[in-house]
């Protein structure tokens, strides 16, 4: 076969243009090639459907049918605008403040909160669903965010592994530095890693701010691997995540055991995982207030939180939510996370970062 | 001064690529750095007393530097063999080895780490087999988290560069020029030392370019393959921008980037300007023949087979894992695609990430060739014009510059700039092959710019003289000697389109997720399913990609007069 050139390009563009045209048309989100262009708010039933734009990460998600519930209670249409990681999405949001790039925003969690409320990104707004929340999820008084989910960062083993090889699984943050559990365990760099972040934290309210820099130096004097991402820890270098891995010790979350289906287990003792909380907020200058406030109550109720578990590996903050039975039957709670003040991460973690690598790697 | 000062049609269409360049690139990140550099209006220059001051940030340039220069020559080495053999031979299974050598260009780091852990890692198969030669007792190797593995990762992704920048434009030399060196006495390393190699130097000097360009801002392989020990700018930049949103220090880390990008440029195109001649460039059929000696054979099976082994090895670790479960053979995974994430907002079948990806790679393409051609025309010299022109020597690194420059600066940059009509495109879709086209046009125009000043202008007068107009000239002229480097360029910017993940995870749109998106997402999650599943995706993005290649390579100018 010989494709001549003169064909070529005029062929591409024309390729081009029709799959632009049919590609916008076969998917019931909007797929405008540019920016939706909304002139004034509509009044909620006045026949036009409005476009609420959820700011978010990459790791967002939710079922078909509990956003289309939304969307026709409110005549709504729900456009997604991902941004990146977590961190990525906060600062963009910050740098777009006066013209956001959405109404509202999900997914900011306690690591980055404090920069986003110093930044005055949000407008308060109390939920009246809010009082289902316990009240240790409700970090901001003034509510200008309100708590959505949680995942409490763990350490994970192969349970598999340590029954094979005769030696009790690792019941605490101490049991990792003994030499039995020598050149077991496998943890996500801080400084790129979010988990890893927060397996620090936990640390950090674990041994104390003048302790935790011992533990690092027993762990990695006992083999500690790190690696860049979470990713790269458990599917590559983790004993039960698929690969070729040698270590049967993980940083996690207590909420990844269900998708193991019991292979693996999460030690949940006192202080020795980190709990994330992740808020929604309605975004200043935002186009629709009174629709984002919808969706922020939304979140809250129990159709969108039953379905928070399966669909991105997290807790639901409302008390009384049913849990499916993958959770119920292998996910674990910490009775009692480690805790960090908010402002205390956002005013040390380059501090923080930067003593642990000076620990770990230098 | 007639061809300096341009006339008014040909200035309108020289500046698109200018207007191109300045609207997607100079305009946002002069916005981020005015963001960056003086918030509220107070210049904020703590970023760069920071750089000057801590000695940790001379170590990350030296490191970025040195790495880069090492990875360009090691590439070089061990591509140029086959960049001859590729010129020189004709051979069963051309096309698709050319295709496959191509493939790593596009494949997202996360899973080329897994496939190199998988095989060099301390579990890996390399240890299997020293254990089955050696015994239990052989040694180990285990180079995860080595400058070496980061090496080796480097050439594994752009060894394709040698292979088709050198070598297309090495199978359009006349082999004349050989032979009669050849009459002349010279041995065959004198004639490779006097008269191949400076004949050659465009081409390599391009490749060498290129791969340095990749190398130096390279954050995935250093980040994942690299460990905590190791980090370039780009990996800096990132870590200031998005978790510690610094953007004082991060944009200085930025500029720091770019203004050695331009230096280096600045000086290699120079270099390059000069070391072009005018060469009779020969249809590649009438150079190429099969090998006929038992030493041409046993050099084209080292010279084609050992790069061969070195990327499929890493490819075919991938495909077997997508394809096994606990020992089992199953296409579980790729059945189970859509299947996962069916009840999910974000549920994408395999063919619509096929779909959106090729489509974004076919208008990557379209765009960055038609840039790069009439950049092209504005940056070779026209006959007695000599070295004038300092605009242009400006403009040609200029135009590299999107290489060097790190993606979360410019997509931070799209944030503060896009915000308003008539450019209020910071959440359309078509962001997307504009931003890959701002990586693929420079590579393209690398890729032409050799065969275009090489044209003997001679064959343009002797087309003027017959009557030819300027078009005319373009297309019965340079058109088919230039085909073969547009077709080099437009397979790259094809894959950079394919494979880029970097600046799209800031710009994609739910409605077109691409296939490095989708298998990305997969990763994001844990159980043993979904790392299968992005293995799964990992080899559908393979397998279109080498396909793709293979179908661009069946274009050619006119039957007959094909170069």
């Amino acid at each position: 076969m010989k494709i001549s050139m003169r064909w070529v390009l005029p062929g591409v563009l024309v390729l081009l243009l029709v799959a632009c045209g049919t590609g916008g048309q076969q998917n019931g989100t909007a797929a405008s090639p540019t920016e939706p262009v909304t002139a004034t708010e509509q009044p909620e039933g006045s026949g036009e459907r409005l476009q609420l734009r959820l700011v978010t990460h990459e790791s967002f998600t939710a079922s078909e049918e509990v956003i289309a519930a939304f969307e026709e209670a409110h005549n709504a249409e729900l456009v997604l605008v991902p941004l990146g990681d977590t961190g990525a999405m906060v600062n963009q949001s910050i740098l777009s403040v006066n013209n956001p790039l959405g109404d509202v925003l999900f997914g900011v969690d306690n690591t980055f909160l404090t920069r986003a409320l110093e930044a005055d990104i949000f407008v308060p707004y109390e939920s009246p669903n809010l009082a289902n929340v316990p009240e240790r999820f409700r970090l901001d008084a003034e509510h200008r965010v309100t708590p959505i989910d949680y995942g409490d960062v763990c350490l994970n083993y192969d349970i598999g592994y340590f029954e094979e090889a005769g030696i009790a699984p690792p019941e605490s943050l101490e049991d990792l530095t003994e030499p039995e559990y020598a050149n077991l365990t496998v943890a996500p760099n801080p400084a790129t890693s979010s988990p890893g972040l927060a397996f620090l934290l936990a640390t950090l309210a674990h041994f104390g701010e003048d302790g935790w820099q011992g533990y690092w130096a027993d762990l990695r004097e006992n083999g500690v691997l790190v690696t860049a991402g979470w990713s790269e820890a458990y599917f590559d270098n983790f004993t039960a995540g698929g690969g070729e891995g040698s270590y049967p010790i993980v940083v996690s979350y207590a909420s990844s055991p269900p998708a193991a289906e019991g292979a693996t287990a999460a030690v949940t003792s006192d202080e020795s995982c980190f709990r994330q909380i992740e808020f929604a907020g309605v975004l200043r200058n935002g186009k629709h207030a009174e629709l984002a406030q919808a969706f922020v109550d939304f979140m809250l109720t129990p159709e969108f939180q039953e379905d928070l578990p399966e669909q991105m590996f997290v807790f639901p903050v409302v008390e009384g939510t049913a849990l499916p039975e993958s959770f119920q039957q292998w996910a674990q709670v910490p009775e009692n996370p480690a805790e960090v003040d908010p402002a205390f991460i956002e005013a040390n973690r380059d501090a923080l970062i930067a003593d642990w690598t000076n620990v770990v790697v230098r | 001064m007639r061809q300096f000062l341009l006339s008014a049609p040909k200035f309108m269409v020289f500046a698109v690529p200018i207007a191109f360049l300045a609207i997607f690139f100079f305009y946002p990140l002069l916005s981020i750095f005015q963001v960056s550099f003086a918030p509220g209006g107070q210049p904020d220059l703590s970023g760069f007393v920071a750089l000057v001051t801590r000695p940790y940030y001379r170590e990350l340039l030296w490191f970025t530097t040195w790495q880069a220069a090492l990875s360009t020559v090691l590439t070089l080495l061990a591509g140029m063999p086959a960049a001859y053999a590729f010129a020189r031979f004709s051979f069963p299974g051309k096309t698709l080895l050319r295709a496959v050598l191509t493939v790593p260009f596009v494949m997202p780091t996360v899973v080329v780490a897994t496939a190199f852990l998988a095989l060099l890692g301390p579990r890996g198969s390399l240890n299997g087999l020293l254990t089955v030669l050696f015994g239990p007792d052989a040694p180990a190797v285990n180079l995860q988290h080595t400058v070496t593995l980061i090496l080796l990762a480097h050439v594994f992704y752009n060894i394709a560069i040698v292979i088709r920048v050198v070598g297309g434009f090495w199978a359009n030399l006349d082999p004349q020029l050989e032979e009669a060196a050849m009459v002349l006495g010279a041995r065959p390393r004198q004639l490779f030392r006097e008269v191949t190699l400076p004949l050659l130097m465009p081409a390599i000097g391009a490749a060498a370019l290129l791969i340095f360009l990749f190398t130096f801002s390279s954050f995935g392989v250093v980040l994942l393959l690299g460990g905590v020990r190791y980090a370039t700018i780009e990996v800096e930049i990132y870590q200031q921008a998005v978790n510690l949103f610094n953007l004082p220090l991060a944009a200085s880390l930025s500029l720091v980037q770019m203004v050695f990008t331009f230096l280096l440029m600045w000086l290699y195109t120079g270099v390059q300007a000069r070391a072009t001649v005018p060469l009779n460039l020969r249809s590649q059929v009438a150079v190429q023949k099969p090998a006929r000696t038992a030493r041409q054979r046993f050099f084209l099976l080292a010279a084609l087979g050992l790069p061969a082994l070195f990327v499929l090895a890493p490819l075919t670790a991938l495909v077997e894992r997508s394809l096994s479960v606990g020992g089992e053979w199953t296409l579980q995974y790729y059945l189970t695609l859509s299947e996962a994430q069916r009840r999910s907002i974000f549920a994408v079948s395999p063919l619509v990430a096929v779909r959106n990806s090729v489509l974004f790679a076919l208008a990557t393409t379209a765009i960055s060739v038609i840039l790069a051609l009439l950049s092209a025309y504005l940056l070779a010299p026209r006959r007695g014009e000599g070295r004038r022109g300092l605009w242009r020597r400006v403009l040609d690194p200029l135009f590299l510059l999107p290489l060097g420059t790190s993606a979360v600066t410019l997509g931070f940059g799209y944030i503060v700039a896009l915000d308003a009509p008539p450019l209020n495109l910071r959440t359309s879709a078509l962001l997307v092959p504009i931003a890959h086209s701002l990586i693929a046009f420079p590579f393209v125009l690398r890729s032409l710019l050799p065969t275009l000043r090489s044209i003997n202008p001679a064959l343009r007068e002797a087309a003027a003289v017959l009557g030819a107009r300027p078009l005319g000239q373009l297309r019965e002229v340079d058109l088919p000697i230039i085909a073969r480097s547009l077709l080099v360029g437009a397979v790259f910017a094809f894959a950079i389109s394919m494979g880029e993940f970097g600046a799209t995870s800031l710009i994609w749109r739910p409605e077109w997720p691409t296939l490095p998106i989708v298998i990305f997402r997969f990763l994001g999650q844990p159980g043993v399913a979904n790392y299968g599943r992005a293995l799964a995706m990992s080899v559908i993005l393979m397998s279109t990609t080498a396909l793709a290649f293979i179908l661009i390579e069946r274009v050619r100018v006119d039957e007959g007069s094909e170069f």
